[in-house]
Order: C-alpha cells, then sequence, then structure tokens
C-alpha cells in the first residue's frame, strides 16, 4: 500500500503537507457549508484561512536556506560583520550571485501571508460584529431559525420593496389588519408598556417617548420586531 | 443539504489532492516559486537597493509598499467599520443582563498584568524598530502593542483600559498611523519620484538613496504600527461589550 510511487504513497508520505493543508482547508469548507451557527461558520473560514496561510508558507521553505534576512558576510552594512569591516565598507553591499541566492529562502510568501494574517483578524472581527448586530436583531445567530424569521418578516410586508425599508412599517401594518391579529396587537401593547418601564428604568430617550404622542406612537412600534424575541425566550 | 454540502466538500478534495501531485516536494530549492526570477531578485539585490538586510520588511514597505498601504487602509476601515456596526441601534436588554457578575479585580493578576505590561510595550516597540534587521515590522509590533492593551482590559475592566486608550484616540492614532504611510509616499512624490519611491526623499534628507529608502521604511512601519495597535484595541473594545463600551470582559 505505501509501496515507490503508488498514489497513497504520494499523497501520504512524498506530499504530506500539501494532504494536511487539503483536509484543513476542507475542514474549514464542511463548517462554512454544513454548519447552521454564523459563529462556527466564522471558525471554518478561520480554518480555511490557516490553511491557506501554511500552504503559502510551506511554498517558501527550502532545503538548506536560511531565513530571508541576510548573514552578517552579506549585510550591506559592514559595521554588523564586526570580523571584515574594513572589508566590507570598501567594498559596500553588492549584488549577491546565484549560489548565494539559494541560501536564502524565498521573502515573498512571508510578505503576503504577513499581510494576509492581520487582515484576516481585521475581517474576522468585523464578520463577528455583523453576528452581534444580527443577534440584537433577530435574537439568534442560527441559520435556519435566522430564516424562518427572515420569511416571517417578509410574509407580514407583502407590499413591494418600498414598505420593506423601514423597520417600523410592518409591525404598524400588521397591528392595524385583521381580526387574527388583534390578539397579538394586543399582547404587543402590553408589551410596548412594559418596555416603556424597561426604558424608564435605563436612562435616556425615556422621556421623551412618554411626553410627546407622536414620538410614542413611533418609537415603539420601532422596537417591535426585536421585543418579540425576549418573549419567546422566556416562553 | 448536507449531504449535498458533504459530496461538494470531498469532491474538492478530492481534486485538490489530485492537484496537489504536481506540486513540488518539500523544500525543492528548485521549486517554481523559489527560483522564480522575483524571489532571486529581491534575495540578490535587496542590500544594494535599499540596506536593508531584513528582505521581508524591504519586500513589504517598499517594493509592495502600495500593497501594505492599501492592507493597512482595510485595517483601519474594518475597525471603523466594527464600531459603527455594533454602535446605536436597538438593543437587547432583557438577555445580557444576566450574565453581569459583580466582580474585583484580581489582586494578583492586576500585579502580575501591571509587572508584565511595560515589558510588552517594549517588547513591541523593539520588534517594530528593529524590523529592518531582525524579524519583525509594524504589523508585528502593533498587533504586540494591542495585546498589552487588551491585557489590560482583561485583567482590570474595560474601563480601565479605555481611560488609558479612549475609543476616540483609538481612531485618530489609526488614521494617524495611515497619513504617516501615505504622507512619505506623497513626499516622494512632491520630490519628483513616483507615489512611495522613496529613494527620492534624499534630495531633502542627507542620506545616500538607499539609506533614504531605509528611513522611510522605518517611518511606513511606524504608521502601520499606529494603525493595527489602535485598531486592534477598537475591535477586542467593541466586541467584548457589543459595542456599548461598558461592562465588557
Amino acid at each position: 500500500m505505501f509501496e515507490e510511487g503508488s498514489i497513497i504513497s504520494q499523497l501520504l508520505v512524498e506530499r504530506l503537507n500539501y494532504f494536511i493543508y487539503v483536509v484543513l482547508l476542507l475542514i474549514g469548507l464542511w463548517a462554512m457549508i454544513a454548519k447552521n451557527n454564523l459563529i462556527k461558520k466564522l471558525i471554518g473560514m478561520s480554518i480555511f484561512q490557516t490553511a491557506i496561510i501554511l500552504f503559502y508558507v510551506s511554498i517558501g521553505v527550502k532545503e538548506g536556506a536560511t531565513i530571508p534576512i541576510y548573514l552578517p558576510e552579506h549585510d550591506p552594512h559592514g559595521s554588523h560583520a564586526s570580523a571584515e569591516h574594513n572589508d566590507t565598507t570598501a567594498s559596500g553591499p553588492q549584488v549577491l550571485e546565484a549560489s548565494k541566492v539559494s541560501g536564502y529562502t524565498n521573502p515573498l510568501p512571508h510578505v503576503l501571508m504577513l499581510t494576509a494574517i492581520v487582515v484576516g483578524v481585521a475581517t474576522l472581527g468585523l464578520a463577528l460584529s455583523i453576528c452581534l448586530r444580527i443577534y440584537r436583531g433577530y435574537g439568534t445567530v442560527e441559520e435556519d431559525d435566522l430564516l424562518l424569521k427572515l420569511e416571517q418578516e417578509d410574509s407580514q410586508n407583502s407590499g413591494g420593496f418600498k414598505k420593506r425599508r423601514p423597520r417600523r412599517r410592518p409591525s404598524s401594518a400588521k397591528a392595524a389588519s385583521g381580526a387574527t391579529r388583534a390578539a397579538s396587537s394586543e399582547k404587543s401593547k402590553s408589551e410596548k408598556t412594559g418596555q416603556g418601564n424597561r426604558r424608564s428604568r435605563s436612562k435616556s430617550p425615556a422621556k421623551k417617548s412618554q411626553s410627546s404622542p407622536a414620538s410614542e406612537g413611533k418609537k415603539p412600534a420601532r422596537r417591535r420586531p426585536r421585543s418579540k424575541k425576549p418573549k419567546e425566550g422566556d416562553s | 443539504m448536507k449531504r449535498v454540502a458533504l459530496i461538494v466538500v470531498l469532491l474538492i478534495g478530492l481534486l485538490l489532492a489530485w492537484a496537489a501531485r504536481d506540486f513540488p516536494s518539500w523544500g525543492d530549492p528548485h521549486a517554481p516559486a523559489s527560483s522564480s526570477p522575483v524571489s532571486s531578485h529581491f534575495i540578490s539585490s535587496t542590500g544594494v537597493d535599499t540596506e536593508v538586510p531584513n528582505m521581508v520588511t524591504a519586500v513589504l514597505a517598499d517594493y509592495r509598499g502600495f500593497d501594505t498601504m492599501f492592507e493597512t487602509v482595510v485595517v483601519f476601515i474594518a475597525g471603523l467599520a466594527v464600531v459603527s456596526i455594533l454602535r446605536g441601534g436597538p438593543r437587547r436588554r432583557t438577555r445580557d443582563r444576566e450574565f453581569v457578575v459583580d466582580f474585583e479585580p484580581d489582586l494578583i493578576v492586576t500585579n502580575t498584568v501591571r509587572l508584565i505590561v511595560p515589558v510588552i510595550q517594549i517588547f513591541a516597540f523593539y520588534v517594530l524598530a528593529h524590523g529592518h534587521v531582525s524579524p519583525g515590522g509594524g504589523f508585528q509590533g502593533g498587533v504586540a502593542m494591542g495585546a498589552s492593551f487588551i491585557l489590560i482590559a482583561l485583567s482590570w475592566d474595560l474601563k480601565t483600559a479605555l481611560a488609558r486608550f479612549p475609543l476616540n484616540r483609538c481612531f485618530t492614532v489609526a488614521a494617524l498611523g495611515i497619513v504617516i504611510y501615505a504622507g512619505i509616499g506623497l513626499l516622494s512624490m512632491f520630490l519628483g519620484g513616483e507615489f512611495l519611491d522613496y529613494a527620492h526623499l534624499a534630495r531633502v534628507f542627507p542620506v545616500s538613496p538607499e539609506m533614504a529608502r531605509y528611513h522611510a521604511m522605518l517611518g511606513v512601519e511606524i504608521g502601520v504600527g499606529f494603525t493595527v495597535t489602535a485598531i486592534m484595541f477598537a475591535l477586542y473594545a467593541s466586541l467584548s461589550t457589543d459595542g456599548r463600551m461598558r461592562d465588557g470582559l
């Protein structure tokens, strides 16, 4: 099975590094496609990214070569190479010949991955913040729950895209609509008052919503979609 | 759904494994990447062009300076986006109240951190300033510096860390980093070269063109370090508190 030249030997012995990256990449891809939780998808994305970073770094490996920093004898600044100080200052920095070039690894993959790692952290932070915001709006980061809630919201504002933009429209339309919704609108009213109490416990805009009826009509309605969730969580 | 995903993933895996057979073996000196004219040019003439011993820094900040500048901008924009996504908007307050625990900063932890943080910060400066001659540079030093502030936030609380590095100052510093980077590029443009062509800085500074590139790289790395430090801490601060900037971890 592991004899010379067979496919498995080629994969698992000679090209073991690539095999590991492929496996890591597949784990990440699987997590991104098949997992339901958005955070798990992000973890998958990070694993995927790690696989690619490892792949690039391993491409930079050169046998018998050192890191891409000049050794003292090639250092452009003679002072670093104390022994042949006078020698190097006399000749100055020189272009390395081909035999010396093979003594250093390729700097390019390191450079590319250096920036990729930091930018990866920044984009991961961005993705996490979007997840937090989704959780704040819908109370879940599970994809199927999320799709369900999005569908519900869509069916509530069955009008054109005009109605969809502001968040408060659908809930007010819903409260105004037929007998089936009456119970729910009542519930939402009681919720509104509860919300108002909670608001007044926290500091800022509670006063405003109590004082002017117009803003009261608007504000709680805007809070509607998410005021639904805590109730579900409680029940 | 999962079955389709499994099939897709396995297919891609087979493809990649099949393609891996054509790749060069581990550490092959004659691999295309290692024997390409670009990499051998970087290795052979970095010393002549820039007098910087660390080729990675030279490629990062000089040969590929344009790329690195926009990577820094990406980091900056990501930080801005995180803060503006999390700040404001409706909040769910019933649920997260349950997780608030009253706690005192631990004596042993805070005192250890008090001793460690200056060392971390000096190390960050060292990594940043010695990016030319040893492994290091703006990104690494910036991350180490940002980690020191995150450590303060973890061991005391976020308020203590934000008192030392408020969020507005984070973005001022981050923008300053990009301004330093782009400013060096623009300066070399006004002196007759191309954007980020540091060799032309030698006209105003009393150094050779090579040493001008050497020192401009240090300036550029400092700019990168500023941005990365500030954005790392801003990311942590806004993600750990859901954008409220209080009662965080």
